[in-house]
């Protein structure tokens, strides 16, 4: 009966700990270490991390750098909308904008080669989704993302976004083809 | 019952620093409050507000 | 004078003011539950593929509320019940500034009203996130700021509890675990709300134009100071009652009192840094603070629930076997009371959590592994598991036990009440499952259509995403009718259930005192210290005392092994990122 009643010591501290306790909690805190130290790891050793670069962007800056890149490296148009599709050189950036309610513009990016991918939003958050790899990253207005992406398979994937961004959330998708 | 005579012998030593800290939930709520605010938000913070301005 | 009456059957003494805040705040929780879970209802036949109940807008303002109504209304207004149970019903006590206490109630009410009118009035579709600089109707973040006042008065006039005991040495020595617990959840309640005033008043007052501009990354960060640390209340609240309840059904004592205290000092030194772990791929953060954060500092609030997963579990087995249950391994389990919801009801809230749970959020949790799981519809597969079979089994639980106690009433329906936490854990345990499964296919969450009927751009997930959608909507309705169930049996026991004590009318039901005759102005004898027992003196060299636990322990650690690097392997497949 002492879990709601005062401890049957006044002086708790200094009853001894029973050998299972003890037992559990160094088990318990050698796990919780290495989880810790997976995290540096993977940033030395592994080959997907959230890179910290990141920047302060206003919408007028960031489309004009979106219609540059198009001007120079637009290869087709798509759809009714004609979106443009990208193909950016090897190794470049890429400028993609999240917008109500589309990923702007499209890409076709090659396999194994590395490029810095650029991304914000220009009016609510979004949430860049890549399937079917799922990837997920955060879209925050005003702020730009930038990654080094290598894409290490050929298809098409898609992007959706899963942030909730209004009533036109989840008809908001867009394209990547990655080529061989 | 009210009297003062509580002071029960079944043990006397001195009540260890650890638990001074335990039962005094006013520290606590300091250290409570302070953690969090220097570690997650006063440091968080910094990390947003010294963000660059895009260099183009 | 403070009027107490003593409840017959469990020798708990209530102060008359405590007592009726406390039936106020529950049943008012109680009402948001069965809002919520009506609600739950209409988003979980929404997002089952073959039934897609809801239109889009609907959807979106339906799902908005639920979150709302359930993990913040139906979530705190029970915690503030329990913070005045633990302060003022478990140490004898009075409770501090009743008129205070009532008034943070009133305001809890009026702001849950405003902003349930303000989401349902069809232009505060925002998620209970708001994420600037998407806007919600003014009265919406009002009626969230007023809550949090209400909540806020209810933490202080705990607090101010505490002293009052203390002073009027209602008991003896330290005060009990369950107390203790109560108080870190208070504590990490008030850093919780203060978060929440830094952000929501100035994004109020940003939605009526006195401030242009709120920054939407600063948002986010001061934001999860609020959203995640209020689940680490339930968490301190919801293990406390665990050990509650391992007390009042099996009369187990914790297996050390400093074990469980010093578990409880790191989640006040670390549980609320997590709050991090929403951030992870958010740009332009350093790793740096990610993982210092994310990690709780080392994982040391994980170490933390790691010993409660332990000692309370081994505190009912300790408690079985001096009972003579000592056969093999788990004796003391198989004849635990599975029939009494108090007990099944408590431990599946304990198992659900630590496993479904426990090992899904410190997974997701971590820096890299975010990536593959963040948004997708793996969180609220993970959060319904430790904030529905966690928190709120705990809660109901609780409830069961209360009702006699505090509302003096018998429970109606008893046969039901029996099926109840399996019902409700059966359903809820496959809703988070299903949902986690339906994440890792890249399914996204707060999605009105996965199917993007008409995009001319077209996707499709693959088939089995649907499949386990709809299995976790099958999940889904079986979890509301366990939820319904209880709404059922615990409303209805207020109203129609045997009375105990002949006052307890109706109105007695919903926190108008009971007759005056009830109560009396005798100040309830001094809290005793509990009896000590020959077993502590030497249990140091006893060794393993409850060995069933350990080993059900070791069942978790390794399935949490497995899962952690099962994670790290699939994200080591995914498209180079640096
Ligand atoms: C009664 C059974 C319940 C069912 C079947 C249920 C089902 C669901 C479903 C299907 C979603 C939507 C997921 C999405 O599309 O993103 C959801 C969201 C959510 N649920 Fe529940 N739920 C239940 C009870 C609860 C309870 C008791 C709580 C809290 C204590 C809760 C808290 C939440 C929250 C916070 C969200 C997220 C809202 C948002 O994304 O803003 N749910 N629930
Ligand atoms: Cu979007
Ligand atoms: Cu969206």
């Amino acid at each position: 009966m002492t879990s709601f009643m005062p401890p049957a010591q006044k002086n708790w501290w200094n009853v001894p700990v029973g050998r299972q306790e003890i037992v559990w909690i160094a088990i318990a805190l050698v796990w919780c270490l290495i989880m810790f130290f997976m995290m540096p790891y993977w940033h030395m050793y592994g080959g997907q991390n959230i890179s910290n670069e990141g920047y302060r962007v206003t919408p007028v800056k960031y489309q004009a750098k979106v219609n540059e890149m198009i001007g120079k490296y637009k290869v087709r148009e798509v759809g009714a909308m004609k979106t443009p599709v990208v193909a950016p050189p090897d190794g470049g950036d890429v400028y993609l904008m999240a917008r109500l309610w589309q990923w702007y513009p499209m890409l076709e990016l090659k396999k194994d080669v590395t490029y810095r991918l650029h991304l914000t939003s220009i009016d609510w958050n979004h949430g860049f989704s890549l399937q079917p790899v799922n990837i997920n990253l955060q879209v925050v207005p005003g702020y730009e993302f930038v990654l080094s992406v290598t894409p290490n398979k050929a298809g098409e994937y898609t992007i959706v976004c899963n942030e909730y961004c209004g009533i036109g959330h989840h008809t908001m998708l867009g394209k990547i083809w990655v080529k061989e | 019952m009210a009297d003062d005579n509580n002071t029960d012998e079944r043990d006397d030593e001195k009540i260890s620093p650890w638990q001074q800290i335990i039962d005094n939930p006013f520290l606590l709520l300091f250290i409570g409050v302070a953690m969090p605010t220097v570690f997650y938000t006063l440091w968080g913070v910094m990390e947003v507000a010294t963000i660059p301005i895009a260099p183009y | 004078m403070a009027l107490f009456r003593q409840c017959p059957d469990t020798g708990l003494f209530f102060h008359k003011e405590a007592e009726n805040l406390m039936k106020a705040n529950a049943v008012a929780g109680v009402v948001c539950l069965l809002i919520a879970g009506t609600l739950a209802l209409l988003v979980v036949l929404t997002r089952w593929p073959a039934v897609h109940l809801l239109p889009a807008d609907t959807f979106y303002m339906v799902l908005t509320a639920h979150g709302i109504c359930a993990l913040i209304f139906w979530v705190i207004l029970f915690e503030i019940a329990i913070l005045y149970f633990a302060g003022s019903t478990l140490l004898r006590s009075r409770l501090a500034t009743p008129r205070w206490a009532c008034a943070g109630f009133v305001l809890m009410v009026v702001g849950a009203i405003m902003t349930l009118a303000a989401v349902f009035g069809g232009n505060s579709s925002v998620m209970m996130t708001s994420y600037v600089p998407m806007r919600a109707d003014p009265s919406f973040y009002l009626g969230l700021i007023l809550f949090a006042v209400g909540a806020l008065i209810g933490c202080f006039v705990y607090l101010g509890t505490l002293v009052v005991a203390k002073n009027e040495k209602t008991y003896e020595g330290s005060v009990p675990l369950v107390t203790f617990g109560a108080t870190v959840a208070a504590i990490i309640a008030v850093f919780t709300i203060a978060s929440g005033a830094e952000i929501l008043i100035p994004t109020y007052l940003w939605s009526i134009g006195y401030i242009s501009h709120i920054d939407p990354a600063m948002y986010r960060v001061i934001w999860w100071a609020l959203g995640h640390s209020s689940q680490q209340i339930n968490v301190a609240a919801h293990v406390a009652v665990w050990y509650l309840i391992a007390g009042v059904v099996f009369g187990a004592r914790p297996m050390s009192e400093k074990v469980s205290r010093a578990a409880y000092l790191l989640y006040i030194f670390f549980l609320q840094l997590a709050s991090a772990h929403h951030l992870m791929t958010d740009p332009g953060i350093s790793s740096e603070w990610k993982i210092f954060n994310t990690s709780y500092a080392m994982y040391l609030a994980v170490l933390a629930s790691m010993i409660h997963g332990l000692t309370v579990p081994g505190a009912i087995e300790v408690a079985q076997r001096k009972k003579g249950l000592t056969n093999g391994a788990f004796e003391w389990l198989r004849k635990a009371p599975w029939g009494n919801p108090v007990f099944s009801g408590m431990f599946i809230s304990l198992v659900g959590f630590g496993f479904l749970g426990g090992i899904s959020g410190v997974v997701m949790g971590t820096e890299q592994i975010s990536i593959i799981i963040h948004n997708t519809i793996y969180v609220p597969g993970h959060f319904h598991a430790t904030v529905v079979i966690g928190t709120t089994m705990a809660w109901m639980a609780l409830t069961f036990l209360l009702i006699p106690v505090l509302f003096r009433r018998k429970m109606i329906l008893p046969q039901f009440a029996k099926l109840q936490p399996y019902i409700f854990g059966l359903g809820m345990s496959m809703v988070a499952v299903f949902h986690m499964a339906a994440g890792t296919l890249g399914v996204a969450r707060r999605h009105w259509d996965m199917g993007f009927a008409g995009n001319p751009l077209g996707f499709e997930y693959p088939a089995t995403a649907y499949l386990l959608m709809g299995i976790a909507g099958i999940g889904g309705v079986i979890a509301v009718t366990g939820g319904a169930l209880f709404v059922i049996i615990t409303v209805g026991s207020l109203i129609f259930g045997e009375k105990l004590q002949p006052e307890a009318g109706l109105l007695q039901s919903f926190g108008v005192p009971l007759a005056d005759s009830a109560y009396s102005d005798e100040k309830p004898a001094r809290l005793p210290m509990a009896p000590a027992e020959a077993v502590e003196a030497d249990h140091g060299e006893a060794g393993f005392e409850a060995p069933g636990t350990f080993i059900l322990a070791m069942v978790l650690l390794v399935s949490f092994v497995i899962y952690y690097f099962i994670n790290w392997k699939y994200l080591s497949e995914v498209w180079g990122l640096a």
